[in-house]
């Protein structure tokens, strides 16, 4: 019998005001152990899908359901439950700036466990020896690199073994050394852990080699979805732009204005 | 036709502070129902009385100490007019303890540690410390917001009182040492006339209300700031602006309740 997905969105909908829808009508399934992009332009709403996953923010209709649970219907208790089963890494870490590295990763510990000190300190380390910054535990933030808060970042978002992880941008402004250490990361902890990643992104050459599925979002739909390779075959026209970056097609490179000759007063208005 | 335009506006602007009160004051019930975290694991609360009144020691006591001499100095020159010097000592006191200990206390501490709070919770905002608390499932207000707020209430009388006491020495210095008033009626007319009720315990009493009233206004304006530089900067402005405007307005009315009628000491 197949296992029900981590993650169902159902048709939601979302605006952060009714005149300006943000999602319309997104259905999105992710089964457990893969790693899933979502990718798409700026605005085009893959940050929001992922606040509701998140349960940041309510869907205005639809259901999202996270870990077996309808997000829109817990309260706060159990909202924070739901969480602790998740782990998130933002776009620039967001690392907290007045503890160390290692007290950083031993945050999630400290808040939700027991454990003696002896037990953080040895998760800790061993979270830190998983993304190859065990050296670096007695560091500030302010002491990183991008790359390097990213990794401490990754360590404090697995600190609880979660079963899901969610990257939020996570490639924004690396060195491609720093890149390429964060993708295998993403894989490699992924798997080990049997959690289920999702990657929101617009980095398309570092992202499709190593994600298990992929879905395309523009204008707040998702517009394509599938295994990597098929869905860049499939001569969607917005994914086929996306991919070669090309500069128009079915996003215009100019946005919407009178007619050129009417703007500069060649021609009268119509 | 033509007031219309302005008087929606007004509305509107009134509306919208009207709500942020509203905001304000919940936030604060919210924050005082979630300060468990902040008692029980005290010492979140012991390291933020070391950034917000231990760091503010240095411009209290100066400030104190030269606040002191100058009331010294200034009522000196009043005093000797009518040949009543030696009372210096119940003129330094009283100003102090009374009035001069908490409002100043306060208006510095608004300044030093208010703003301080404020910046580091709208930029911890800035850059995604607060959502990331939240998505590890940790309540920011519990964990981030209520050990500052219990550090600057607990902090503020402190500092009122160390205000005022190193006044009073700044006070003596200039008036005894430098000028010389008589050092025993300096300070036995200080004990007979300063009541511990009536003078100490109201200007304490003021100094708590101030610290609940600037360090609630910081917090919020940092919760509360826009996730930007800009947003961090006018938060901070108006946490010192709207304090010290709270503080002056409050001891008005604090004054009025415990120094008017029959209780003036």
């Amino acid at each position: 019998m197949p296992q029900p997905p981590i993650v169902d969105i159902d048709r939601v909908s979302f605006g952060y005001d009714v005149a300006r829808p943000v999602l319309h009508d997104v259905t999105v399934r992710m089964p457990q152990g893969k790693v899933f992009a979502i990718m798409g332009q700026s605005g085009c709403g893959k940050t929001t899908l992922l606040r509701i996953i998140g349960g940041a923010l309510r869907p205005t209709s639809g259901t999202a359901r996270v870990l077996g649970m309808d997000v829109a219907s817990l309260d706060t208790g159990e909202l924070y439950a739901l969480r602790r089963k998740m782990g998130m890494l933002f776009q620039f870490g967001a690392l907290f700036t007045d503890l160390s590295v290692y007290d950083n990763v031993a945050f999630p510990l400290h808040e939700h466990t027991d454990l003696p000190a002896g037990v953080i300190r040895d998760l800790v380390l061993l979270k830190l020896e998983a993304v190859g910054l065990r050296g670096a535990a007695q560091l500030r933030p302010s002491e990183l690199s991008g790359g390097m808060a990213r990794r401490v970042a990754l360590a404090r978002a697995i600190a609880l073994d979660p079963k899901l992880i969610m990257y939020d941008e996570p490639f924004t402004a690396l060195d491609p050394i720093s890149l390429g250490v964060v993708t295998r990361l993403i894989r490699r902890l992924n798997d080990s852990l049997g959690a289920t990643s999702i990657v929101v992104t617009h980095d398309v050459a570092e992202t499709l080699p190593f994600v298990d599925h992929v879905f395309f979002m523009a204008d707040g739909r998702v517009v394509a979805e599938g295994l990597p390779a098929e869905v860049v075959r499939a001569q969607v026209p917005f994914v086929t732009q996306f991919v070669h970056g090309s500069l128009d097609g079915a996003v215009p490179f100019h946005f919407p204005a009178p007619a050129y000759p009417v703007d500069l007063g060649l021609e009268a208005k119509v | 036709m033509g007031l219309k335009e302005p008087l929606q506006r007004f509305g509107h602007s009134m509306t919208e502070r009207i709500l942020r009160l509203g905001f304000a004051a919940r936030f604060f019930a919210y924050m005082l129902l979630h300060s468990g975290t902040a008692l029980r694991r005290f010492h979140l609360t012991i390291r933020e009385i070391y950034f917000a009144g231990v760091l503010s020691l240095i411009i209290i006591l100066v400030s104190g100490l030269f606040v002191g001499m100058v009331l010294a100095l200034q009522g000196y020159e009043t005093l000797q007019r009518y040949g009543s010097s030696e009372a210096l000592g119940i003129l330094v006191a009283l100003s102090l303890v009374r009035e001069l200990g908490p409002v100043v206390a306060g208006l510095l501490f608004a300044s030093r540690a208010g703003s301080a709070i404020t910046a580091e919770i709208g930029l911890m905002k800035a850059t995604e410390q607060i959502a990331a608390m939240e998505m590890m499932a940790v309540d920011p207000i519990a964990r981030v917001v209520a050990p500052r707020f219990w550090a600057g209430v607990i902090s503020m009388p402190l500092l009122a009182v160390l205000f005022s006491a190193m006044g009073i020495f700044g006070g003596y210095l200039v008036g005894v040492q430098l000028i010389g008033v008589d050092e025993g009626a300096f300070w036995s007319q200080m004990q007979a006339k300063v009541d511990f009720r009536n003078d100490i315990l109201n200007g304490v009493i003021k100094s708590v209300v101030f610290g609940i009233a600037v360090t609630w206004i910081a917090v919020f304006e940092g919760y509360d700031a826009q996730p930007t530089a800009e947003g961090v900067s006018s938060a901070t402005t108006r946490t010192v602006v709207t304090s010290s405007l709270a503080i002056l307005a409050l001891d008005f009315v604090l004054t009025a309740l415990m120094f008017t009628g029959g209780n003036a000491g």
